[in-house]
C-alpha cells in the first residue's frame, strides 16, 4: 500500500513538472513584423500640384504663395493659426499656477535664454513670416509659412535674422508645385538645430537623423524601416502629436511607443511588468548623441572676453565651439548615457518674472514631476543641460538679456558685450524691473530622450541597473530595487549567522579530531 | 545486535535529494539576483530562480501529501524528553565516543534537536520563503482601476524577509552538512539517505513496527 502511494506520488510529480514546463511552442507573426510591413508601404499622392495654374504664376513675395495655398485649402490656415507651431504658446494647467499660457513667448531656457527681444533671429524657426512687425506677426493669415513644412524639394530655406522670411533667391514655383507630407528635412531644419547649432539642445535629435543608420535609430534607419518624423508624430488638423517638456506642461497629446507597440511588447512576462514603472525609452535608448556631440554645459559668465577688441571663438578637435565671446564657455558630450528621473507627464517651468529665493541648489528651469509613489510616473531617460546664467540678485529674477541686434549701441550683448546694459534693455523689453546688479546662478534644464532608439541587441542589460556598482538608476533612491539595494542590518545579521555557524562547526570538528586521537592513543 | 533496516523510502529520498539540489540552485541564483556575485547573468538567474521556485513548490505539495498519507508527519512532533541528553551528547559525549542518547528507529528517525530544527524549517523558514517568494513574483504595483487589496506599495519588506530567510537556510545547510558526519560512523547517515538502509541497533521497538504498520493501513 505504502509503496503504491509512493510510486503514485512520484509519477504525479513528474507529470506535473512536465505539464508546467513543456508548453507547446506557438508560432505566430510578431506584432513588430506587422508594424514593419505597415510602415514600409509607400503612399502615393492623389494630387499633382504642378498642374495647378495658380502655382505657375510668378511670386514676388512669400505671402503670395500662402494666398495661393489658402485659395484651395480654404480652412487650413485656421488650423495652423490655432497650432503651437504658429502661436509659440499654449494654454496649460499647471498645479500651483492654475491655467496659464506657456511657450517661447514667456518661458526661459538655459541656452540662448529667451526669445523676447531677439525675435528677428529666432523667427527663423517660426512657421511664419513678418516677425518684424509684432502686431501682424501672429494675426495675418498670409504670414503663414506653408512651404517650410511642406516643401518636398529640400531647397526652401529661411533667411537669417529676417523675421522668418525665406531666402529670396529660391524658386517659389518649383517648391510650390512640389509640396506634400513633411519629410525629415522639413522638421529637422529647425528641430535638429535648436539652441543655435546642431544637436545643441536635444541630444537625440540632430543632423545625423536626416539619414541615420539602423544602429543610430532603429525606426528611421535608412537601412531599415526608414520611417519619417510624421510616422509617429501624426497630426490631425495641423495639431501634431508629441511634446517636449522644455515648454509643455500637461500630460496630453503625447506621441508614445505604446501607441504602436502596445503595453506588453515583450515575450518575457517580467520584462512586460517593467513597463508599469519604466518607460520603453529607459532600456531601449542606452546612449544618445551617437553621431555628433550635444551641449552639456553652458557658462554664460565667461562671455564678453575679447582679443584685440574683437570677439573670438575656440573649438575642440571635433569642431564644437568650446568658447564664444558672445555666449561663453561650453562643454560637449558624445555617446552619452542618459540620466534617469521619475516622470508623470506634467511639468512646471520657470516663467519670466518668477522669483528665485533659494540659489544654493541649481534652479530647475523646467521641473518634470514624478516619484515612485505616483501611479502615473515612469522612469524616463533624460539629458540634463547645466548652465550658469545671468540673475538679478536684488529682484531675485533670472535676467532676459538683449542678445541680438544688427546695430551697435542698442545694448545687444552680442554687439556691445556689456552685460549690465544688455540686462537693462532686455528686462525693459519684457516689462520687468532690473536692479542694476547682475550675477550668475546655476540652472538645470531637463530634456527627455525619446529618439535614437537602438536595435534590440543593444538594449540596456538588466545588470546595468540591477547592480550595486554604478547602477544607471543610482540616482533614484525612493524605492527598493533587487540587486542594487539591500538592508545593511539584514546583510550583517545574515553574514554573522553564517559566520558563527561556520566557526561553531569548525571548532566542534577540531575538538572532535583532537578528542578521537586522544582516545585512540589511550587504547593503544 | 545491529541489523540492516530500510529506514528512508524511495519517495523520501527522492524528496530529500531534489530538495537539496533545489535549495543549492535557488541559493546560487538567488544570491546572484541579490547582487552578491555574477555567474548565470542577471536575466538568466531570474528565469532559473523562478523555474526552480515553481519546482520547489510542486515538490513541497507532493511532500506534504506524502507526509500525511503515510503518517510520517508525526516524526516532527517536538518533544522535550531527552533534549538535555541530546545537547550534552553534542557538547560533551561525542568527544568521549559515548553512545547516541536517542535510539534511531523507523518510527522515530529524528532526535529531539532534529525534530525541533526540522519543524522550525517546515513551519517557519520554508513558509516564509515560499510566501515572500510568491509575493516577490506576483506583487503588483498600484495601478488605476484594479483591485486595490492586491497592491504592494514597496518590494522592500518582501525582499528583506526573503533575503534573511536565505541566510538562515545557508546557515542550516552548513550545520546540516557537518552533522551528517556525526552518525554511528562518519558515513552512516549519508549512506542511509542514498540507499535507504542503515545499520540500526536491534531492539524491541523494531519488531513492533510490522503490526503497527498493518494496523494503520487497516484504519486507512
Amino acid at each position: 500500500m505504502k509503496k503504491i502511494v509512493t510510486v503514485l506520488v512520484l509519477i504525479g510529480f513528474v507529470i506535473t513538472l512536465a505539464v508546467i514546463f513543456l508548453k507547446p511552442v506557438e508560432i505566430e507573426q510578431s506584432d513588430v513584423n506587422l508594424l514593419k510591413a505597415k510602415y514600409t508601404k509607400e503612399k502615393k499622392s492623389t494630387v499633382d500640384h504642378s498642374k495647378f495654374a495658380v502655382l505657375q504664376k510668378t511670386f514676388s513675395k512669400p505671402q503670395q504663395v500662402t494666398e495661393a495655398c489658402i485659395g484651395c485649402h480654404t480652412e487650413r490656415h485656421k488650423e495652423v493659426m490655432a497650432s503651437n507651431h504658429w502661436n509659440w504658446e499654449r494654454e496649460e494647467y499647471v498645479e500651483g499656477r492654475g491655467i496659464i499660457y506657456v511657450g517661447k513667448k514667456n518661458a526661459i531656457n538655459n541656452f540662448c535664454i529667451g526669445v523676447d527681444g531677439n525675435e528677428q533671429s529666432c523667427a527663423k524657426c517660426h512657421v511664419g513670416f513678418g516677425m518684424t512687425d509684432q502686431l501682424t506677426a501672429f494675426t495675418d493669415q498670409t504670414n503663414i509659412d506653408c512651404l517650410v513644412c511642406h516643401d518636398q524639394t529640400e531647397t526652401y530655406t529661411k533667411a537669417s535674422e529676417k523675421g522668418g522670411a525665406p531666402d529670396m533667391t529660391i524658386d517659389f514655383n518649383k517648391i510650390a508645385q512640389n509640396v506634400g507630407t513633411p519629410k525629415r528635412s522639413n522638421c529637422g531644419v529647425c528641430h535638429f538645430f535648436g539652441g543655435g547649432g546642431n544637436n545643441v539642445k536635444h541630444g537625440d535629435l540632430e543632423k545625423s537623423m536626416f539619414e541615420p543608420l539602423k544602429e543610430v535609430d532603429v525606426h528611421m534607419g535608412i537601412d531599415g524601416v526608414n520611417m519619417n518624423c510624421v510616422s509617429c508624430h501624426t497630426s490631425e488638423n495641423h495639431m501634431m502629436l508629441g511634446r517636449v517638456y522644455s515648454l509643455s506642461s500637461m500630460n496630453r497629446n503625447r506621441s508614445t511607443c505604446e501607441q504602436c507597440h502596445g503595453n506588453n511588447p515583450h515575450e518575457d512576462g517580467i520584462l512586460n511588468e517593467h513597463t508599469i514603472k519604466v518607460a520603453c525609452q529607459s532600456c531601449h535608448i542606452p546612449i544618445y548623441a551617437k553621431v555628433n556631440a550635444t551641449k552639456t554645459y553652458w557658462d554664460w559668465s565667461t562671455a564678453g572676453k575679447l582679443k584685440n577688441g574683437e570677439p573670438y571663438e575656440e573649438d575642440d578637435a571635433d569642431g564644437n565651439h568650446t568658447y564664444l565671446s558672445i555666449k561663453g564657455t561650453f562643454e560637449w558630450g558624445k555617446n552619452l548615457k542618459p540620466e534617469y528621473i521619475w516622470f508623470n507627464g506634467t511639468a512646471d517651468h520657470y516663467l519670466l518674472g518668477d522669483l528665485v529665493n533659494d540659489t544654493s541648489n541649481p534652479l530647475k528651469i523646467n521641473n518634470l514631476k514624478g516619484s515612485y509613489n505616483d501611479k502615473e510616473s515612469k522612469i524616463i531617460p533624460v539629458k540634463i543641460h547645466r548652465a550658469r546664467q545671468p540673475f538679478d540678485p536684488i529682484n531675485k529674477m533670472l535676467i532676459q538679456p538683449k542678445l541680438f541686434s544688427d546695430k551697435y549701441g542698442e545694448g545687444a550683448l552680442w554687439k556691445d558685450f556689456d552685460w549690465s546694459r544688455a540686462s537693462e534693455v532686455g528686462m525693459k523689453d519684457v516689462n520687468l524691473p532690473y536692479s542694476g546688479r547682475y550675477t550668475f546662478i546655476n540652472t538645470e534644464m531637463t530634456w527627455p530622450i525619446n529618439h535614437m532608439v537602438s536595435t534590440k541587441e543593444k538594449t540596456v542589460d538588466c545588470i546595468e541597473c540591477h547592480t550595486r556598482n554604478e547602477s544607471r538608476l543610482a540616482g533614484l533612491d525612493d524605492f527598493y530595487m533587487p540587486s542594487r539595494d539591500y538592508s545593511p542590518i539584514v546583510e550583517t545579521t545574515g553574514k554573522l549567522i553564517i559566520l558563527l555557524t561556520l566557526l561553531g562547526v569548525l571548532l566542534h570538528f577540531v575538538v572532535r579530531i583532537y578528542a578521537s586521537r586522544k582516545l585512540n592513543g589511550r587504547r593503544k | 545486535m545491529k541489523k540492516q533496516v530500510y529506514i528512508y523510502r524511495s519517495f523520501e529520498r527522492f524528496w530529500h535529494w531534489t530538495q537539496s539540489f533545489l535549495i543549492f540552485f535557488l541559493a546560487a541564483t538567488g544570491f546572484e539576483i541579490h547582487g552578491s556575485f555574477q555567474f548565470f547573468g542577471y536575466q538568466n538567474a531570474v528565469k532559473y530562480h523562478n523555474i526552480a521556485a515553481y519546482s520547489f513548490i510542486i515538490l513541497i505539495a507532493f511532500a506534504i501529501f506524502w507526509h500525511f498519507s503515510t503518517g510520517e508527519w508525526r516524526q516532527y512532533l517536538p518533544t522535550l524528553s531527552n533534549i538535555r541528553a541530546q545537547i550534552n551528547f553534542y557538547l560533551i559525549g561525542i568527544f568521549k565516543n559515548s553512545p547516541h542518547p536517542t535510539k534511531k528507529t523507523v518510527l522515530s528517525k529524528l532526535n529531539p534537536l532534529q525534530r525541533l530544527v526540522y519543524l522550525g524549517l517546515k513551519i517557519l523558514v520554508i513558509p516564509v520563503m515560499v510566501i515572500s517568494g510568491l509575493l516577490y513574483m506576483f506583487y503588483r504595483y498600484p495601478q488605476k482601476g484594479t483591485i486595490q487589496a492586491l497592491n504592494v506599495e514597496s518590494l522592500e519588506l518582501i525582499a528583506l524577509a526573503h533575503t534573511l530567510g536565505a541566510f538562515f537556510l545557508i546557515a542550516f545547510i552548513i550545520a546540516h552538512l557537518y552533522l551528517i558526519t556525526t552518525g554511528e560512523t562518519i558515513t552512516s547517515n549519508i549512506k542511509a539517505m542514498i540507499t535507504g538502509y542503515e545499520d540500526l541497533e536491534s531492539h524491541d521497538e523494531q519488531k513492533e513496527i510490522e503490526p503497527t504498520e498493518v494496523k494503520i493501513e487497516k484504519e486507512i
